[in-house]
């Protein structure tokens, strides 16, 4: 059961939050110029690591908010959690 | 290699047991082979048998990275069923299901699949009107579904708690009584002694660590921990690892890995017959021929490729059935782990080609792949030895994200696959 | 009777006898024993059947590792099945039998598969029962598998989960454990002190020891009592930690009240499932004996040698009048002395190794014990417990020598499941033949037996700094003596030698097994089913293993183990699911008014998580002639009907607007305040995924409408966008669903109702008209007022604070009673909805549905990006041929078409091209009003359809417009 710092309500259990996938995807605009296969590749095709993956999370039953974390996918170990807006690294 | 039979065993009790063979053989990899099957799982081995005995190639080569049977092959909870929604799943697993009646016989390896019937239940006006829209369309699709009343399942169920009071009160179900389970390693074990008779070398502990191109581009071979092996074709079945290996070939793939959690209880003496689901808690249950209760019914929603246990997971399900079925709740939970599924965005596999040429896939069937495995071996095995797809394949390949032509059954239905 | 009761000592209350009855007979125990132990007391050696072979067992343990006595306790609805004797507390009157025999363990019919044992080999079942078919055969293998038979009565008791955090969570209160906790306890830390046992102590229990100048069992008690006492220290006893997770997670399983098969006292939850979350986690789990691997090992009367010196020194019970120790290491000298010290006689002790340490031998001798040296047991006899054994000496040369217990040791595994469960790695341990934990994958530490380190002194160290204890630790009176061990996995001898005895796989399985190339672990333990059963492999995985090493001439590091998995030992369903039972599993919503509903005499039903009324029948009225009265009263008088579950989400700031016009498909920008728009939500693959109505309260405040349903699911997803996409926009996002109570007159008479229940503003159709909304007071109470229908009549939907929905609905009720007003129920409201060809969403659509499926392709003419645009031009969407929203009306009668149904041209000879997905009977009409999905619908109006499934099969419909007409063609709501 993964132990998540939320960064404004500390660190939560699991059960408080969802995950919303792969960090960091740019919508792309204006979409209407986007190919289908642009298109389908920012729908459908992310990184699915084993390994090290940078994913976004909500504290839904918390504070709602949205924010970034760093997670190792096989071990379960999270070396980095940040706000949206905050750089990447 | 020796037959199987009743007479064979009674031969080989009076000599101790001393004149078995081993079931597969284990050789070292040859230089090249015209197929090389990435996945040592069901549908891989599945994939092998089917290029040898369907298409004559018997110049094939499975890798595993680990032990064949590993994956979710020997971590899924064994039903089998072909009650879809959609006309192209259904003639899909129908087929499979098809291809498993006569499993057995075929492969001289007693799968042991059981056709006790599989009742999904409904639980309530709305459910009742799905399940309804559901039967029909599985059995235009010539696939038996019908409507079963509380009555019937309370008679095949007695565990389930069909009261009005309950949680969750049952309105009505739909059964596939061809549906069933099978044993799992068995089907792994089955299809690598028939193919490895047939000539396919099944090599274990074998990991792939990348793709040998030609110049122009197409891939000729692997490359792994044992060294370089050419290939005419590549097959790739390997589930929830599937983007790990795209990503070494340089494509992408609309997969996300999940952990499926799965639950086995102490053997109990002969509680239920039937294979149970239920819409409202996702949880399924049924009994093994060992007496044990196998239970699944939630991933861990998010990425992963933790094969192992999760407590939340385990009270949601197990919390469920316990609701669901009240005698269980003195019944004990004896095992908990977790595979890991290969989950795509409209829960349809992905057949066919890739961007790579000379790299075909079978991947994406995230939480029911053991059922497709006898029907994912034979259409991959098709396109790797004709080039075209089979007909049952040809709506699931990976152009269907950019047109749109998805096969949602979660979506048309509501129910999770 | 062999075995029995000493006269003195053990941890029984000697004042406290108990009844119990075992497979019928009567017995006497004593307050303190285990089921097993009073049954060895009592000289009962027979206590189970195995799995496969129904042949006869005894017990082989005293503790979780046993295999053997699996027994059944009470009857009736709290029936408890597959427990091990050795963890059953006794208790007055408890009754017991043991589980997979019949009639008894004594006598068992099964056992007739002993004689066919020789075909019945590992995984028989994978080369035959294949012709003519597997379901000939498999009732009979189902009927003959499995342990016990559980009851399927309801269970009658309660079960609990709690959540704790701690700083340090020990688990095992042994040696190592409690000088561990000790250390932390004292440093003011948080503590937990978890173990499975009724009593504190492990080892010390029964192992002689002095610790500070006090027993071990004393220092034990005092320890623990200690830690008890301190302020910020947890002890849990009967308390098993069954599962270690991620981020230092671990399930504790507390068996709280009612010993197995007992009631349990009202008050108390029969067990509780602990959720800890611990800072630091030791590991001091102790270590499980392994047996040795012989033909005849099976025999009742072949124990583990620590069992035997536990059984006597804990609970004062023999196990044996006359005994040989069987050993390949050290440790089993122990028992051979503790059978001596406890009266019993010993023949030999028969040791593998040529030349064990010379002071081991001694000391026996010294005792008049014969020890063999380089020998070992070829053979047992007696039926059905032990007589003797044959040993055969170094020389070759067999012995018969007399014997009813047989104490053996194959050496030691240290109980590494929950480090393993941690992800930790385990390295093989040449020098002790044991796996023990390598590197920690969390922040955990494991110390003691459990980590591979049996001396004393040794233990109490390791725990005492793990536990960050400075200083000297406390003080173990003798010096740690060093252990050894010279590995024999296997006696060369024919004849069946048992590896995992609740299985029945024996070394010969295992040679089968090699011999077909199941030679990794995971296949050996899946195609022997080693490993696998109640026991979970407990005393056979690493034997096992070993021989598969020797057999295919690896190192046992390379072979490996397989993964252990949680529980450590079995738990129940019930302690899983704790408290979420019935309508705590997932509670339900009721509504503000849910009492007046009550009273109104509503049936209820669950819609998307709220209780709701489906209809209000009055006496002796029928769910369908109530729900047909209902939708009458709407279209000739007036309805109530409660509405407050649909979503309501306050949208406010400055770029309020801009943001719903991304987010919706049609504009919302240019609504006027004061007025109502209907919108559509998709998607970013362009299916719809809401719909309802918004009002704009202000130029930078909306009021967003969403479906019951969608209430939650919309907050959160437009808290997605803003803050995950266009944080630059000035907006806030509020759910106030449950905030409101909406109670919606509908009807001719609506109008009528409201004015008669007083309202403060003027109501009239040009004052207030269709799609606006104001703010006032009804009957009093400030109200919000939206002029929106989803009947067709003329409609005010009154919103007002929770927490005066009652007042209103009286307040309505009363003013409505002159006109004839009616509470509606949803289904009368759906019927309603039906008829006018009103499209709702979830049941006429699905996941799938694009806005020109329902009529909306217009959306495509907006200029601008919202979200779900862009895919809606992908080819598949664009399509012609897709399912579209229409109506369909019965050709052939008036009784209604079953939802579901599905349809298709009667030229066409397969297929379907479409679905009814909304039906029922219209009660103006008097015949069935349908909606359906169908392929190219809109244009095919007029066209006729087969029903093609469920019971409307064969029937015809013709395709329409969404929504009925009157006799005249004219709207219903005129």
């Amino acid at each position: 059961m993964l132990l998540i710092a939320c960064p404004w309500c500390g660190p939560r259990d699991e059960t408080e939050f969802v995950n919303g996938g792969e960090a960091h995807i740019d919508r792309p605009t204006p979409a209407e110029s986007v190919s289908d296969a642009d298109w389908a590749a920012y729908l459908f095709f992310h990184d699915n690591p084993r390994g090290w993956l940078a994913e976004r999370w909500v504290h839904a039953f918390g504070c709602r908010q949205w924010f970034n974390v760093e997670r190792d996918t096989v071990t379960h170990e999270i070396r980095r959690v940040w706000r949206l807006g905050e750089p990447r690294a | 290699m020796e037959r199987y039979s009743a007479w064979r065993l009674f031969r080989e009790a009076l000599n101790g047991h001393r004149g078995w063979t081993p079931a597969w053989r284990s050789p070292s990899p040859k230089r090249r082979y015209d197929a090389v099957i990435i996945g040592g799982g069901g549908h891989g081995l599945a994939t092998a048998y089917y290029l040898a005995k369907n298409h004559g190639m018997t110049n094939v080569a499975v890798v595993e990275r680990g032990w064949l049977g590993g994956g979710n092959t020997g971590r899924n909870t064994t039903i089998v069923r072909s009650n879809y929604y959609h006309r192209e799943s259904a003639r899909l697993y129908d087929f499979s299901v098809r291809l498993y009646e006569s499993l057995s016989r075929e492969l001289n390896y007693n799968v042991m699949f059981s056709q006790r019937g599989v009742i999904t239940l409904a639980h309530s006006r709305h459910d009742l009107e799905v399940v309804a829209r559901w039967a029909g369309a599985a059995q235009l699709h010539g696939v038996d579904a019908e409507m079963v009343s509380v009555d019937e399942i309370k008679r095949r169920i007695p565990l389930l708690d069909t009261s009005p009071s309950a949680r969750f009160p049952v309105w009505g179900g739909l059964m596939q009584r061809r549906g069933g389970t099978a044993r799992h390693d068995a089907v792994a074990w089955g299809y690598a002694r028939a193919a490895s008779r047939l000539g396919v070398d099944i090599i274990q502990n074998c990991e792939v660590t990348g793709f040998s191109r030609n110049e122009r581009g197409r891939v000729v071979g692997v490359e792994t921990s044992l060294g370089p092996i050419a290939a005419g074709v590549v097959g790739l079945a390997v589930a929830g690892h599937s983007t790990v290996l795209a990503d070494l070939a340089g494509f992408r793939l609309p997969v996300t890995s999940y952990a499926l959690q799965a639950f086995v209880s102490e053997p109990l003496k002969p509680v239920m017959d039937t294979v149970m689901l239920s819409l409202a808690t996702g949880a399924y249950i049924s009994q093994s021929d060992k007496g044990g209760l196998v239970i699944g019914g939630g991933l861990d929603l998010y990425p992963s490729y933790a094969q192992r246990g999760n407590l939340p997971t385990a009270q949601r399900v197990i919390g469920a059935l316990a609701d669901q079925m009240p005698a269980l709740g003195r019944v004990r939970l004896l095992r908990q782990w977790a595979g890991i599924v290969d989950v795509v965005p409209d829960s349809s596999p992905i057949l066919g080609e890739t961007p790579v040429e000379g790299l075909f896939i079978n991947c994406g069937w995230g939480t029911g792949g053991f059922k497709a495995i006898p029907a994912g071996g034979t259409l991959l095995a098709h396109h790797l030895a004709t080039g075209e797809p089979h007909p049952l394949a040809e709506p699931f390949g990976l152009r269907r994200f950019a047109t749109g032509a998805l096969i949602d059954e979660a979506a048309a239905s509501g129910i999770a696959h | 009777m062999s075995g029995r009761r000493l006269p003195g000592g053990g941890r029984i209350d000697r004042n406290r006898p108990l009844n119990f009855t075992f497979e019928g007979r009567p017995y006497r125990g004593y307050v303190g024993d285990t089921l097993a132990s009073a049954l060895l007391a009592a000289g009962v050696r027979v206590v189970g059947r195995s799995f496969k072979y129904h042949r006869p067992r005894g017990l082989l343990a005293a503790g979780v590792e046993e295999a053997n006595a699996l027994v059944q306790v009470g009857e009736g609805a709290r029936a408890e099945v597959n427990l091990r004797a050795t963890e059953v507390e006794l208790h007055e009157g408890l009754t017991a039998r043991a589980v997979n025999c019949w009639p008894s363990a004594r006598f068992d019919v099964g056992a007739v598969n002993n004689l066919f044992g020789r075909l019945l080999p590992a995984g028989f079942y994978y080369k035959t029962f294949m012709w003519p078919d597997w379901r000939w055969f498999e009732p009979v293998i189902r009927r003959a598998a499995g342990l016990g038979r559980p009851s399927i009565l309801p269970d009658p008791d309660r079960y609990e989960t709690r959540h704790a955090h701690c700083d340090l969570l020990v688990v095992g209160s042994g040696p190592a454990g409690l000088a561990a906790a000790l250390a932390a306890s004292r440093r003011g830390e948080r503590v937990m002190l978890v173990e499975q046992d009724p009593l504190p102590g492990g080892s010390l229990l029964w192992r002689p020891a002095q610790i500070d100048g006090r027993s071990g069992s004393d220092w034990a008690e005092r320890a623990a009592a200690e830690i008890a006492a301190a302020p910020d220290a947890l002890v849990l006893t009967r308390t098993t930690a069954i599962g270690y997770f991620d981020h230092n997670a671990l399930a504790l399983l507390e068996r709280v009240a009612g010993a197995a098969g007992s009631p349990g006292p009202d008050h108390r939850p029969r067990q509780r499932l602990w959720s800890v979350r611990a800072r630091r986690v030791v590991l001091a789990a102790g270590a499980l004996e392994r047996p040795l691997v012989f033909p005849g090992n099976d025999r009742p009367g072949v124990m583990l040698a620590s069992a035997v010196s536990e059984y006597a020194a804990r609970w004062a019970a023999r196990a044996g009048d006359e005994a040989v120790v069987f050993t390949n290491n050290d440790s089993a000298y122990a028992a051979a002395h503790a059978l001596l010290d406890t009266g019993g006689r010993v023949a030999a002790v028969v040791d593998s190794r040529p030349a064990p340490p010379a002071r081991r031998t001694a000391s026996l001798q010294a005792r008049g014990v014969r020890t063999l040296l380089g020998a070992s047991i070829v053979a047992t006899h007696g039926r059905p417990a032990l007589t003797g054994v044959t040993i055969r000496d170094a020389e070759g040369h067999d012995h018969r020598v007399a014997a009813d217990v047989l104490a053996m040791s194959g050496g030691w595994n240290p109980t590494v499941h929950l480090f393993s469960q941690s992800g930790g790695a385990l390295v093989w341990d040449g020098e002790q033949a044991l796996f023990r934990p390598g590197r920690s994958a969390q922040a955990e530490v494991s110390v003691g037996a459990a980590a591979g380190e049996f001396g004393l002194s040794t233990a109490i160290e390791q725990g005492w700094r793990a536990g960050g204890g400075e200083g000297a630790p406390p003080l173990a009176d003798a010096a740690d003596e060093r252990w050894t061990i010279g590995p024999l996995w296997r006696v060369p001898a024919r004849g069946k030698a048992f590896v995992d005895f609740q299985n029945d796989v024996t070394a010969d399985d295992i040679a089968l097994s090699a011999r077909e190339n199941f030679v990794s672990v995971e296949h050996l333990k899946r195609y022997t089913t080693l490993g696998m059963a109640a026991d979970q492999g407990k005393t056979s995985n690493v034997n096992a293993l070993a021989i598969m090493a020797e057999l295919t001439g690896r190192p046992i590091a390379d072979v490996g183990t397989t993964r252990f998995r949680p529980p450590f030992t079995p738990a129940t369903f019930g302690a899983i699911g704790g408290r979420a039972r019935g309508e705590l599993f997932q509670p339900l919503r009721r509504l503000p008014a849910h009492d007046r509903h009550v009273q109104a005499g509503a049936a209820f039903e669950e819609y998307g998580g709220w209780l709701r009324p489906a209809h209000y029948p009055g006496a002796g009225e029928s769910a369908h002639a109530a729900e047909q009265r209902e939708a009458l009263a709407v279209r000739r008088a007036v309805g109530l009907f409660d509405g407050s579950p649909l979503g309501k989400i306050d949208v406010v700031g400055a770029d309020a607007a801009e943001f719903l016009d991304r987010i919706y498909a049609n504009t919302l920008s240019t609504l006027k305040v004061g007025r109502a728009r209907y919108g559509l939500m998709l998607n970013e693959q362009g299916a719809v995924i809401d719909d309802g109505v918004t009002v704009r309260l202000a130029a930078d405040h909306f009021l967003v409408g969403t479906t019951g349903g969608g209430a939650d699911r919309i907050a959160a997803w437009l808290e997605e966008w803003l803050q995950c996409e266009w944080p630059d926009l000035d907006v806030l996002v509020a759910p106030v669903t449950t905030a409101w109570a909406v109670l919606t007159l509908s009807g001719p008479k609506a109008r009528d109702v409201l004015d008669a229940a007083g309202v403060d503003m003027a109501i009239g159709e040009e004052d207030f008209p269709h799609m606006t909304f104001r703010e006032c007071r009804v009957a009093g109470v400030p109200a919000r007022i939206s002029r929106v229908s989803f009947t067709g009549e003329v409609s005010f939907e009154v919103s007002v604070a929770a927490d005066r929905a009652c007042e209103l609905w009286d307040r309505l009720r009363l003013a409505g009673a002159p006109f004839g007003l009616a509470p509606v129920g949803i289904e009368a409201w759906m019927l309603l909805r039906m008829e006018m060809g009103y499209l709702h969403l979830g049941a006429d659509t699905d996941g799938a549905t694009t806005p020109d499926d329902i009529g909306w392709g217009r959306v495509l003419k907006r200029r601008r990006d919202f979200v779900g645009r862009r895919s809606l031009t992908r080819p598949e969407l664009l399509r012609k041929d897709r399912l579209q929203f229409v109506g369909v009306e019965a050709v052939d009668s008036t009784v209604p078409v079953p939802v579901g149904s599905h349809l298709r041209s009667p030229g066409l000879p397969s297929g379907s091209e479409g679905y009814v997905t909304s039906s029922g009977l219209s009660p103006t009409l008097g015949r069935g009003v349908a909606l359906a999905m169908v392929r190219a619908g809109r244009s095919r109006y007029g066209e006729e359809l087969l029903v093609i499934t469920g019971e409307g099969r064969g029937r015809r419909v013709r395709v329409t417009v969404p929504g009925v007409r009157g006799p005249g063609g004219e709207p219903l709501d005129g």
